[in-house]
C-alpha cells in the first residue's frame, strides 16, 4: 500500500475517533460512538499491516502477541467490578505509557527501520520528539503504577512527604531538560537511558504526595499525559493516526483535570503539590472538643423518609466502598411506591475518578434522568424534605460557604442543609479527607447514622 | 519555497488539540468514566507503531531488540485495546433511561 493511501486510512481513523468522544455527549449516542472508535482502531491496524507489506514470519508474531493481549484485554473487561473501575483506568494508563516507552526505544535501537537516520546519527527532530515520547511515556507509567497502588489500597492513599520534596522535583525535572539536550547533541545511548530512568523517577515522586481524593485530579492529568506520550510518538513515526489521537486524548485529559479542580476549588499546581490534608487533619484533632450529635438507627430513618415527599440522596465514596448501590437502589423502588419523588445530586469530584458516582448508579439500573450534577440540582435542597448523604462529607460542608479560614472555603458544596431533615450515613464522626469537621452533623435536623452504608441501607428498607 | 513536512503534521496536531477542547467539553459530565476508558482505549492507536517496531527490517527470522520490543509493546497496547473499548461498551449499556410505566 502506497504511503499516500494509509495516509489517507489513518485520516480516516483519526476522524472516527473524533466521532467516538463526540458520541459521548449523550447516553444515546454514546453506544454508537464506541463503534466508530472500534472501526477507527481496526482501520489503523489493518493499514498498517497492509502498509509494511512484507510478509515475513515476524507477522505471525505480532498476531500471537495481539491475540495475547487481546484476550487478557477483554477477560478484564469482563470480570471487573464497576466499583474497580479508577483502579482499571489507572491501570490501563500505565500500560500506554509502556508501550509509548518501548516503542520510542526500538526507534532508538532500530531508527533506520522507521526511516530516522541511522544509529548515532538520528535526525534531531526525530531525536527530540523520541525524548518527548519516552519520557512522557515513562512518567505516565510510573505515575500511574503508584495510582492504581493507592487505588488498590495496596498503598496507602493518604498523601507521603518528606523534606525536600519540591526542591528535589524541581532538580530532576531541570536535568531532564538538560540530558534531552545533551542526548541530541552527542547522540550517546547512555544519556537515552538515564533520560529513561530519571523520567521513570519522577513519575513516581509526582504521584506519592498526593492523597486519595484528589485521584480524580491525578487519574485525569495521567489520562492527558497518555495521550501527549501517544502524540510524540505519533510526531517520530510520521503518523496522523497517532497524533490526532494523542492530541484528542491530551486535551481530553487536561479539560477533566481542570473540571476536577475547579469541583474542589484548588488550582492545578496546589493539587500536583500534594501533601493536602496531611497537616490539618493535625491540628483539627488536637483541638476537637466534644459536641452533641443526634444519632438513630433504621427505623428512625425509616420513619422520616416515609412521611417526606420528596427525598435527594447524595452519594460519595463510601457508597463506592461498601458497595452499597444496589441496596441504594431498592430502597429508593420502595420508596418510590409510596409516591415519594427521589433524585440523587452528584458533586464533580465524588467518588475516585471523573463520573464514578454515576457509572455505579448506571450499574444499579438508576435511571439517568434521575441522577443530576451539583448545578442542575443544589436549588432543589430547599425544597426537598429529606437529604439522605450516604458516604460523602466535605462535599456537603457548608464551611466552603461560610468560614474564610477553612481549607476547602469556595469549594462548591452541596446545600444540603437547606433540606428539612438531613440523614447521613456515615461510619464514624471522623472528619473527611480534608481533615476538617462538618457543621452539619451538630446541626438540629440532621440524624446520623453510624453504620456500613449497604447494611444501614438494606435495613432502613426493611423498615419501610 | 518548500514547507517542512513537520509543519504539517504541527498544524494537525494543533488543529486536533482544539477539536478535542470543544468535543471533550460537549461530553456529558455522567459519561465522564466512559470518556476516559474510551480515550484509553483510543490512545492505544500507538499499537500502529508497535507493529512497526515488531516488523521492522528484517526478512530472515532473527529478531532484533527493538523487534522484541515492538512485540512486547504490541500485546500491552491490545489489552488497552480490547480492554478498554470492551469495558466502555458494558459501562454504556447501563445507562438507561427511566422506564415509562413503572
Amino acid at each position: 500500500m502506497s504511503a499516500d493511501l494509509s495516509a489517507i486510512f489513518y485520516l480516516i481513523s483519526g476522524v472516527l475517533f473524533i466521532l467516538a468522544l463526540r458520541g459521548l455527549s449523550s447516553p444515546e449516542s454514546s453506544r454508537q460512538g464506541n463503534f466508530f472508535g472500534i472501526l477507527g482502531m481496526i482501520i489503523a491496524i489493518t493499514v498498517t499491516f497492509l502498509s509494511v507489506g512484507s510478509f515475513s514470519s515476524g507477522l505471525i508474531y505480532v498476531l500471537i502477541f495481539l491475540l495475547i493481549g487481546g484476550l487478557i484485554g477483554a477477560f478484564i473487561a469482563y470480570k471487573i467490578p464497576m466499583t474497580a473501575m479508577p483502579e482499571l483506568v489507572a491501570g490501563f494508563h500505565s500500560l500506554v505509557g509502556l508501550s509509548a516507552v518501548l516503542v520510542a526505544v526500538s526507534a532508538f535501537l532500530n531508527p533506520e527501520a522507521f526511516n530516522l537516520g541511522s544509529q548515532g546519527s538520528i535526525k534531531l527532530g526525530s531525536l527530540i520528539e523520541m525524548s518527548i515520547g519516552a519520557t512522557v511515556g515513562a512518567i505516565t507509567f510510573s505515575g500511574s503504577i503508584i495510582a492504581f497502588l493507592k487505588l488498590q489500597g495496596v498503598m496507602s492513599g493518604s498523601p507521603i512527604t518528606f523534606k525536600g520534596q519540591h526542591p528535589l522535583n524541581a532538580l530532576i525535572l531541570i536535568s531532564i531538560i538538560v540530558v534531552t539536550y545533551f542526548l541530541c547533541s552527542t547522540q550517546s545511548s547512555n544519556l537515552f537511558w538515564i533520560l529513561l530512568s530519571i523520567s521513570f523517577l519522577i513519575g513516581f515522586l509526582l504521584i506519592i504526595p498526593i492523597g486519595g481524593a484528589d485521584m480524580p485530579v491525578v487519574i485525569s492529568m495521567l489520562n492527558s499525559y497518555s495521550g501527549w506520550a501517544a502524540a510524540g510518538i505519533g510526531f517520530t513515526l510520521e503518523n496522523t493516526a497517532l497524533i490526532i489521537t494523542g492530541a484528542l486524548v491530551g486535551s481530553s485529559g487536561a479539560i477533566l483535570s481542570y473540571i476536577m479542580c475547579k469541583g474542589m476549588n484548588r488550582s492545578f499546581f496546589n493539587v500536583i503539590l500534594g501533601g493536602f490534608g496531611a497537616t490539618e487533619q493535625l491540628a483539627s484533632s488536637a483541638g476537637k472538643e466534644q459536641r452533641p450529635v443526634k444519632s438513630g438507627n433504621a427505623e428512625d430513618a425509616a420513619f422520616l423518609m416515609k412521611n417526606a415527599s420528596s427525598v435527594i440522596i447524595v452519594p460519595g465514596y463510601g457508597m463506592a466502598v461498601a458497595q452499597a448501590q444496589h441496596a441504594l437502589r431498592e430502597m429508593v423502588d420502595t420508596l418510590k411506591k409510596n409516591d415519594i419523588k427521589v433524585s440523587y445530586a452528584i458533586h464533580p469530584v465524588a467518588g475516585r475518578m471523573p463520573g464514578h458516582m454515576n457509572v455505579l448508579l448506571a450499574e444499579a439500573n438508576v435511571p439517568y434522568d434521575e441522577v443530576f450534577e451539583l448545578e442542575e440540582i443544589n436549588n432543589d435542597f430547599a425544597n426537598a424534605d429529606v437529604a439522605l448523604v450516604i458516604g460523602a462529607n466535605d462535599v456537603t460542608n457548608p464551611a466552603a460557604k461560610t468560614d474564610p479560614q477553612s481549607p476547602i472555603y469556595g469549594m462548591p458544596v452541596l446545600d444540603v442543609e437547606k433540606c428539612k431533615s438531613v440523614l447521613f450515613i456515615k461510619r464514624s464522626l471522623s472528619p473527611g479527607y480534608a481533615g476538617i469537621d462538618n457543621d452539619l452533623f451538630y446541626k438540629e435536623n440532621t440524624l446520623m447514622l453510624f453504620a456500613d452504608a449497604k447494611k444501614m441501607t438494606e435495613d432502613i428498607t426493611k423498615n419501610l | 519555497m518548500e514547507i517542512d513536512p513537520f509543519i504539517f503534521r504541527l498544524s494537525i496536531f494543533i488543529l486536533s488539540i482544539f477539536i478535542g477542547y470543544y468535543v471533550v467539553w460537549s461530553v456529558t459530565p455522567s459519561l465522564h468514566t466512559p470518556l476516559m476508558s474510551v480515550t484509553n482505549a483510543i490512545s492505544s492507536v500507538i499499537i500502529v507503531g508497535a507493529i512497526m517496531a515488531g516488523l521492522a527490517g528484517n526478512s530472515d527470522s532473527a529478531f532484533t531488540i527493538s523487534n522484541i520490543l515492538g512485540f512486547l509493546a504490541i500485546s500491552l497496547a491490545a489489552v488497552n485495546i480490547f480492554g478498554g473499548f470492551l469495558v466502555t461498551q458494558r459501562m454504556l449499556q447501563m445507562y438507561k433511561k427511566k422506564k415509562k410505566d413503572k
